[in-house]
């Protein structure tokens, strides 16, 4: 890989190889895993020891709201993280990260339909289509599903790789959709701080691949590069 | 004016009060001994806290009250910050209470500041227990401890001109940390028709829970109109100025689409945001509990609607 000029960057990348030996793969993993369980294992803590707060049903969806943003926020890194470093790992953890931001959202969702409206399929149906932030998430939240279904490396094989990763570029519009419905619930007592470092964050994951892209397709001084390098040294540094 | 009760409570239907108080020893003992669950229900309140008891009014509802440490803890009041929590964190070590000084001015004719010891002793203090309905879609039940608007204002005279009340909460950025935030433009600015300000049920506010009030339901006086949203009660309240012309609140201000002057309780119009049709009761709607409906002034029509006889609260939300 190219010689990084960040030192942390290079220091790091020369301790952790590109390669992880698979049972080092495996042990990671499952901490991985483990790790992505625990905001709920929080909520069923919080939840039967009455630490929900005053607005529990609030407390919950929020909180499932929150934890699907930072889900995608992870999987949205990987590639960069691939980028960057040379490491070819992180890029078998993107779909466990793709999955757990699709079961955050299904439970995000779920507790709206249910713990919030109960079902109430008029009621429910009226928000989607009167309230901005609610079409927003909604709309999300479907573009999710085929991701979701999708994920399988028999999916892979059966749409063939080229269209796979077009389809799965609905990532990104779920990213942007996510952080609008965020910005919007937020809005409406113009309390935009936390969306922001969210839109920021997404802004960034996204600029990346413009930028990338843009390389990719118009050329560059430093067309040489690597065409894995995401972004040339002489940006970064 | 003539305050109408509410006809659907019998006299026999009304607790004795010895039998409430014995009811709260048992739930109290209950609690004690872990019988039922105190998941965020603590009925004790502030050891140290000055009393501050008030006669029971007839205009108190019959509801449980919300718990003292919700009331105290879940709140909305952005000088201190915009998490629930953060004016419980902020304004106990933050808010000086006294000296504490209130002008009272504009349209009247005996325009004065008054010092918060003396407002404590203007009129009999009277225990109100209203409900509260948030614009955010949930809902509370207080004991505030007050005495109307009405009266302080009557003692300042009004003229022809005042037909608005104008209330404007403390600004001060070496006590507020919520000041350095662009969230609202500040000071905080709240206003009232001048009928709606002299109606016996908008109470200016000293306590809650029989005693003073906590820094973060603003201390050390409010207001409290319990027909209209939540933001439309004032806190900290540094100045009270009759004014002639509709003042602009700070909530319109901001979002003049989604706020309005008179912000009534008002199941039939949505927030652009949310439907404003059901509600959440804090501390007793827990997870697995349905919303519950709003009702149309938050329950005060009997006593408030002639004040709208006439408008159309589609347009004047």
């Amino acid at each position: 890989m190219n010689g990084w000029r960040i030192p942390l960057l290079a220091r790091l990348t020369s301790v952790v190889p590109p390669v992880l030996q698979p049972r080092r793969f495996a042990q990671l993993q499952a901490v991985l895993f483990i790790a992505a369980l625990l905001p709920l294992a929080r909520l069923f803590y919080l939840g039967s020891a009455g630490g929900l707060g005053a607005n529990p049903v609030e407390f919950v969806s929020r909180s499932l709201g929150t934890w699907t943003l930072v889900a995608l926020v992870v999987t949205l890194s990987i590639t960069p993280l691939r980028l960057a470093t040379g490491w070819a790992w992180p890029m078998r953890l993107r779909r466990m990260f793709g999955l757990f931001t699709f079961f955050y959202a299904v439970l995000h969702l779920g507790a709206y339909l249910w713990l919030d409206q109960w079902f109430d399929m008029a009621a429910i149906w009226k928000d989607v289509l009167k309230r901005p932030f609610i079409t927003a998430g909604f709309a999300a939240m479907v573009l999710l599903v085929p991701l979701a279904v999708t994920s399988s490396n028999g999916w892979v094989r059966r749409l063939g790789g080229r269209n796979w990763q077009r389809l799965h570029r609905l990532v990104y519009a779920v990213a942007v959709l996510a952080v609008v419905h965020f910005w919007w619930q937020k809005a409406a007592k113009n309390d935009v701080g936390e969306p922001l470092v969210y839109a920021v964050v997404v802004g960034l994951l996204l600029g990346l691949r413009l930028l990338r892209w843009a390389q990719q397709r118009y050329g560059s001084i430093d067309s040489r590069a690597n065409s894995s390098s995401i972004v040339s040294r002489r940006r970064i540094s | 004016m003539l305050i109408r009760q509410r006809r659907d409570i019998a006299p026999s239907e009304i607790t004795p009060q010895g039998v409430w108080h014995g009811r709260r020893t048992l739930l109290r003992a209950a609690v004690a001994a872990g019988l039922v669950g105190t998941a965020g229900r603590t009925v004790a309140r502030n050891p140290s806290a000055p009393g501050l008891a008030g006669k029971p009014s007839p205009l108190s509802t019959m509801e449980r009250a919300t718990a003292y440490d919700l009331v105290t803890s879940y709140c909305n009041f952005y000088e201190f910050g915009t998490e629930k929590d953060d004016p419980s964190r902020h304004a106990p070590k933050l808010l000086r209470t006294r000296p504490w000084q209130v002008a009272v001015d504009g349209e009247v004719r005996r325009p004065r500041s008054f010092d918060i010891d003396e407002l404590l002793k203007l009129a009999p203090l009277e225990e109100r227990i209203y409900r509260l309905r948030c614009v955010e879609a949930w809902s509370a039940v207080v004991p505030w401890v007050g005495y109307p608007l009405a009266e302080l204002i009557r003692r300042v005279e009004p003229t022809g001109n005042a037909k608005y009340v104008e209330l404007t909460t403390l600004a001060d950025a070496k006590q507020m940390p919520g000041l350095r935030s662009g969230v609202l433009d500040w000071p905080y600015v709240e206003g009232l028709r001048l009928d709606e300000a002299m109606h016996p049920l908008t109470l200016l506010t000293f306590g809650l829970y029989g005693e003073v009030l906590p820094n973060q339901n603003g201390a050390p006086l409010r207001i409290v109109v319990p027909w209209k949203y939540g933001f439309k009660s004032a806190k900290s309240l540094v100045r009270i100025r009759l004014v002639e012309r509709q003042p602009v609140n700070s909530w319109q201000k901001s979002a003049p689409r989604e706020y309005g002057f008179f912000s009534n309780v008002n199941p039939n119009v949505d927030h652009p945001r949310w439907s404003q049709a059901t509600e959440r009761r804090l501390g007793e709607d827990g997870l697995l509990s349905r919303r519950r409906p709003t009702q149309m002034f938050n329950g005060y029509g009997e006593q408030v609607a002639s004040l709208y006889s006439g408008m159309d609260l589609k347009q004047f939300f």
